[in-house]
């Protein structure tokens, strides 16, 4: 029984730390549907199209060329180092060692490979603190990104930076373990980054190897435990979110904004010279929709995907206009509100058995201000700048919305302008009739 | 203006049994601001001297309802939408070519949602097409080596990913074409989209068109093109406030064409 103690406790901490994720999965699942239905069922081609070139082919991060290559280094490393994971977990399980070693030469080269990238991720993630944290990237250090935003984002290099550390200590001290003949320790793969720092161990006993090796291997896979589990908690949800997002992401112009179709149905009815402008609503006719967004309910699910796929990575406010000339627009903090929102209504929904109790909250004034949401030229940069196709534009739009149609609530040189189109055909106070006078003047 | 300008309307064409190759819609800016209307006046004649039969549609144009539908109205944007279709179906209207971004946007993408499917032309990708098939072409060089800069108006470029038609045009003109840091899919806004034309900026260090112009600055250019009206008036503000007008012109593209051809 003592024999297979490790594989049990292995076990244990794979399925709580796969179960715990699973769960909170589901809660981003249940807050996600939060959001009205939207049919995103058109255009599967260009959907496709746009996940394979946006996610997984990386073309906006490129944009910016530097954090661009870097990301992209932190991405394949992530990616591939999964097989070794693979193979972690199934040692783990079964009590084997290098279980893939079978493979001979390709794993030489693989392990090969995986060394070689940790090294350039643990590069890429110091080149990333030195940005955040050195340099101060004025991005990074916008209004929205104090306290946990942060600390969140220094946290994931950190992580990042540890579990790399602790796989090259791991394959260090097992090539040790190898070069000894140790019982158990396959001579398998090649070590060209951890053979570099191996002579650190460099007359160790084989069993104060053993050690080294095995706390490295521990904390490396419980450290991926724990990475996994603290994405729910973080901005760094984007890993998995990108891929969705990008399918789901806008493939109409940008330029074009959804018609609302109650409002369709409505304006029919207003031109319609043989309606009945005094008859009473069908018996059975469903209450009038609310126009426009107040709060996250009111938004549609993929806007609602788009905040928790949000990274914070500020090239939405770095491109802003508003932003860039000192206004408090910032369309990252749209998302992050957007988000934070969300969060707090699943929470009320839990704490109160799934029913929503009014906490007097919502995203508008409490969250987002009107002053924002003035102060947007709906030109579509943040849109094109985000690189997982998240658009802030449409809940602005959306806001705006709410508050001309519910509230009334525009800025006076609007209403006057709104006034002056509906009553002249044009947004200022000159008489339709006169049109076409510019025709005729000299 | 040697002629005067022939601008047949849509009314006066249907009443003769005639329909026009194209609509020319003319928007607000284009109809009723000063400086919109020599825009407007410039691509008329190039209309003429091209023998491109078109209309415009006179009094009866309506505001497409862009700065209502963006400021959040979408109740009045639709009553202009379906206004506008009405009366452009009644005309049987096929193809449409405006030099307003924001018209252009919202008919092309907008009002084919609302039953107004109609093929809407940028008027700089209808000069382009002009030019073309031969209907116009430039001799003289009026613009030869000048240093031009081009803003890409967000409705027409990011919007609606037309950057290339206005550039070509500006090659025509044989003048040197210099980007600003920001142009194309990274252009900076003129400050005027999203109805912020019709109020006051919120609260900032500077407003968005100077921050525009500080950037056509750098590379020193001797004209601003634009090819939108309000990105025009912004960019003219943004050079004034700079006591650059003398020096700096901003300009319509179909400006530039004109003025290249003496007309």
């Amino acid at each position: 029984m003592m024999e297979y103690l490790p594989n049990i406790i292995f076990a244990f901490v794979l399925v709580v730390g796969i179960g715990y994720f699973a769960r909170n999965m589901n809660r981003l699942r249940r807050n996600i549907k939060l959001g009205k239905d939207v049919d995103v069922s058109d255009n599967t081609g260009a959907r496709w199209k746009n996940m394979a070139r946006i996610a997984l082919g990386q073309t906006k991060m490129v944009v910016r060329p530097i954090a661009g290559i870097l990301h992209v280094i932190v991405y394949v490393g992530f990616i591939v180092i999964n097989i070794e994971v693979l193979e972690i977990i199934i040692d783990g399980l079964l009590g084997t060692h290098r279980i893939f070693g079978s493979l001979g030469v390709l794993y030489d080269v693989l392990i090969a490979s995986f060394e070689v990238l940790a090294l350039l991720v643990i590069i890429s993630v110091s080149a990333f603190w030195v940005r955040r944290n050195i340099i101060r990237l004025k991005r990074f250090i916008k209004p929205e990104m104090k306290g946990w935003p942060k600390q969140d984002g220094n946290m994931i290099l950190y992580i990042e930076l540890v579990l790399m550390i602790l796989f090259l200590t791991m394959n260090a001290a097992d090539y040790q373990l190898q070069q000894l003949d140790a019982a158990h320790y396959t001579k398998a793969g090649a070590f060209p980054i951890s053979q570099i720092i191996a002579p650190i161990f460099e007359g160790l006993s084989i069993s104060s190897l053993i050690v080294v090796e095995r706390i490295a291997w521990w904390l490396h896979i419980v450290g991926i435990l724990f990475f996994l589990n603290y994405l729910y908690y973080s901005k760094h949800l984007h890993i998995l979110l990108a891929f969705p997002n990008t399918y789901y992401g806008k493939v109409k112009p940008q330029g074009q904004f959804k018609n609302l179709d109650a409002v369709t149905e409505e304006v029919k009815l207003m031109l319609d010279p043989s309606a009945d402008p005094f008859a009473a609503p069908a018996e059975d006719a469903a209450e009038p929709e609310k126009f426009g967004a107040s709060d996250v309910t009111d938004l549609n699910w993929v806007q609602l995907l788009n905040a928790y796929t949000c990274t914070e990575c500020g090239r939405c406010t770095d491109e802003c206009p508003a932003n860039q000339t000192g206004k408090k627009l910032s369309p990252r903090k749209i998302m992050m509100d957007t988000r934070d929102r969300l969060e707090e209504v699943g929470k009320n929904l839990e704490a109160n058995k799934g029913k929503f109790v009014d906490d007097n909250n919502q995203l508008l004034d409490n969250y987002i201000t009107r002053e924002e949401l003035w102060a947007c030229t709906t030109c579509n940069a943040c849109v094109q700048a985000c690189p997982v196709s998240i658009d802030p534009l449409s809940i602005i739009m959306d806001m705006r919305q709410y508050l001309v149609m519910e509230q009334s609530a525009a800025p006076t040189d609007l209403n006057n302008m709104m006034g002056n189109v509906e009553n002249n055909g044009a947004p200022w106070p000159f008489n339709q009739m006169d049109r076409l006078n510019w025709a005729n003047e000299k | 203006m040697a002629e005067e300008l022939k601008v047949p309307t849509m009314a006066e064409l249907f009443a003769a049994g005639k329909s026009p190759e194209v609509l020319f819609w003319v928007g607000c800016a284009g109809s009723f601001d000063d400086r919109a209307k020599k825009i407007t006046k410039a691509f008329v004649q190039l209309l003429t001297k091209a023998n491109v039969s078109f209309a415009v549609l006179g009094t009866e144009e309506s505001c497409t309802g862009d700065p209502a539908k963006r400021a959040g109205n979408e109740f009045l944007f639709q009553m202009q939408a379906m206004t506008n279709i009405e009366v452009m179906n009644a005309y049987e209207i096929k193809k449409i070519v405006t030099a307003c971004p924001h018209c252009f946007n919202t008919i092309k993408n907008e009002y084919p949602g609302l039953g107004g499917k109609f093929e809407v032309v940028h008027h700089t990708q209808f000069l382009k097409q002009l030019f073309e098939e031969g209907r116009i072409s430039l001799e003289g060089g009026k613009f030869k080596g000048k240093r031009i800069t081009y803003h890409d108006p967000c409705y027409l470029g990011r919007a609606n990913n037309i950057f290339e038609a206005p550039r070509e045009l500006i090659r025509k003109l044989d003048a040197e074409l210099v980007e600003m840091k920001s142009c194309k899919q990274r252009g900076l806004c003129c400050g005027a989209g999203g109805a912020q034309m019709f109020k006051e900026p919120e609260e900032g260090v500077k407003d968005v068109n100077i921050e525009r112009t500080e950037q056509a600055m750098e590379v020193e250019p001797e004209i601003i093109a634009a090819a939108c009206p309000f990105c025009n008036t912004m960019m003219t503000d943004g050079v004034k406030n700079k006591e650059k007008e003398d020096s700096v012109a901003v300009m319509d593209i179909a400006e530039l064409i004109a003025s290249a051809e003496n007309l």
